[in-house]
């Protein structure tokens, strides 16, 4: 019997797979068709202080091997999401869930990660500093050390949970921002998120998303975010999720030899909804396949 | 929703650049018409969203448009090759808002999802109207298919080599006694039909989108009931509901 536990901060996941914040809502369509009570955990969709539509149509192009989307967050602002979303995401998920947070200012960091660190059932707060679809949002934050050592500390002052840095890809220099969200007092880091892309389309001959540019995901990413991962784990202590472009077992063991304690599953949610729940089942023969017993054994082991 | 395999039984041309399809497999995820269906295709990363023409307990028929790499790619397939597809995806039409007679209005591809609703309509013994817009003579299909089931069918060209001359609303002016509407089409036309009549009724939209179940916010939109996702809440928006 091949061992699939993992820890963060002090969390103990049965398995290390957590679908990624943004294809898996809150959890709902997926419990529809399957007991998502086998995740580790998830990570629900990126929720700000105030309601938002999001930005407009077309958010979703597709390109080789991956797609964009230009969503903007979004979601129904934080009191909505605590009062409606959570207590019914209690009656499909049972464990803890790692809440995930965006904002435009630190104030907006600060407020609703205090209010989120109130609710039971969350696990861990990842905070969002890196979506490149809201202009003066996340990724404004999430470019600069400075600006992500002034969030954590912010965040880190009103909460008592773990908080997971989420990083963007969009920067020259990862380890140099990891290690900012280290200095303030993360308590681990996720990474990556999307990539900045665009697509054009050949018979208007102009970008498909109205939004003109967005994020870039799916298994087309991977080995940048294998390579992130593998640089931060050099060069930080804290546990790292590990992202981007993961839709095998094989991807999710590669992701953690990088240095990865848990992983996320973005992308491949959206185009096969069993994604996660395929990846924990085939997880063990995969082990076995390559002599692995205990699968946290195997943390950072390509270093 | 349901994830299965589907196998091709047959892949025809019906007009120009139209195909049919009949998949085999499981359809009991389909509870309404209007709902649509998520194709898998080899070498593409997104399922291809197609609304459902037709089903029964075993097939599905779909009608679909080569429009770009994915029905490129679908057009080639042969008789027997087998496909993932996710069913049962959107709400659908409700049949129950026609009380006695209905105008059922269909745009180029927004054509295909008339028709089982026109038969699920007519089952009810509902006395069903249909006008078929399309842009020239050579685009024209099934306007016998809704002949056979019963109802009166109307077509329209935009250039007038076919039917009516001009849009589907040119012939709506002269159709009077429904006491509830359906469409589907192009947005432009959906407007113009939405403006044309005083009647209540349900419009089905198109959007691009990632999942076609509800879980990426995609294919939102805005509506006076708050804002619903095109693939999960809709296709079909309550005419009450819409905000142009």
């Amino acid at each position: 019997m091949v061992d699939l536990t993992t820890t963060l901060s002090g969390i103990k996941l049965d398995n290390p797979i957590i679908p990624a914040s943004g294809t898996f809502g809150f959890g709902y369509e997926f419990a529809e068709i399957y007991d998502i009570n086998i995740l580790g955990s998830f990570s629900f969709k990126g929720t700000t202080k105030d309601a938002r539509f999001g930005n407009a149509l077309p958010r979703i192009a597709e390109c080789e091997s991956g797609m964009i989307n230009s969503v903007g967050l979004q979601n129904p602002g934080i009191e909505k999401v605590i009062s409606e979303e959570l207590p019914r995401l209690r009656k499909c998920f049972n464990k803890p869930v790692v809440a995930n947070i965006s904002g435009f200012s630190i104030d907006e960091y600060v407020y609703c990660c205090e209010k989120i660190d109130k609710e039971d059932g969350v696990g861990i707060i990842e905070v969002n500093v890196s979506c490149p679809n809201v202009h003066n949002g996340g990724m404004a934050f999430g470019t600069d050390p400075k600006n992500v050592y002034d969030v954590t500390k912010a965040v880190k002052e009103v909460t008592t949970k773990p908080v997971y840095i989420k990083l963007s890809p969009n920067v020259t220099d990862i380890v140099s921002i990891a290690k900012a969200a280290e200095d303030a007092g993360a308590d681990g880091i996720s990474l990556i998120n999307t990539m900045l892309g665009m697509k054009i389309d050949l018979k208007t001959k102009k970008p498909v998303i109205a939004n003109k540019m967005g994020g870039f995901s799916g298994r087309a990413i991977f080995p940048v975010a294998v390579r992130m991962v593998y640089q931060v784990y050099d060069a930080v202590k804290i546990p790292i999720i590990g992202m981007g472009g993961v839709a095998t077992a094989e991807d999710v063991i590669e992701m953690m030899l990088a240095g990865a304690s848990a992983v996320q599953v973005g992308a491949e949610n959206l185009v096969n909804p069993y994604a996660c729940k395929d990846i924990i089942e085939n997880l063990p023969k995969v082990m076995e396949k390559y002599g692995i017993e205990k699968l946290s054994d195997i943390i950072g082991g390509a270093h | 929703m349901k994830q299965s395999l589907f196998k091709i039984c047959e892949n025809i041309c019906i007009a120009k650049d139209i195909y049919k399809m009949v998949l085999e497999g499981d359809t009991s995820a389909l509870v309404a018409p209007g709902q649509f269906i998520n194709i898998k295709i080899d070498g593409l990363f997104l399922r291809r969203p197609i609304s459902v023409c037709d089903y029964d307990d075993k097939t599905i028929t779909i009608i679909y448009k080569v429009v770009g790499r994915g029905t490129e790619k679908m057009k080639d397939m042969k008789p027997n090759e087998e496909l993932d597809i996710l069913t049962g995806l959107g709400n659908g039409f409700d049949i129950s808002n026609t009380d006695k007679k209905a105008l059922l209005i269909g745009g180029g591809v927004g054509t295909p999802p008339m028709y089982n609703l026109a038969k699920e309509l007519i089952k009810k013994g509902k006395d069903v109207t249909v006008i078929l817009g399309f842009a020239s003579k050579e685009d024209v299909f099934y306007e016998e298919e809704f002949k056979k089931l019963g109802s009166s069918v109307f077509v329209a060209t935009n250039d007038g080599t076919y039917g009516t001359k001009g849009f589907v609303t040119d012939v709506m002016k002269n159709i009077e006694g429904y006491d509830y509407f359906y469409t589907c089409g192009p947005e432009p036309m959906l407007k113009a039909v939405y403006n044309a009549t005083n009647t209540s009724g349900e419009l089905s939209f198109e959007e691009r989108m990632g999942c076609g179940f509800g879980a990426c916010m995609g294919c939102s939109c805005k509506t006076k009931y708050g804002n619903k996702r095109i693939c999960k809440d809709g296709p079909v928006l309550k005419k009450e509901e819409i905000i142009w």
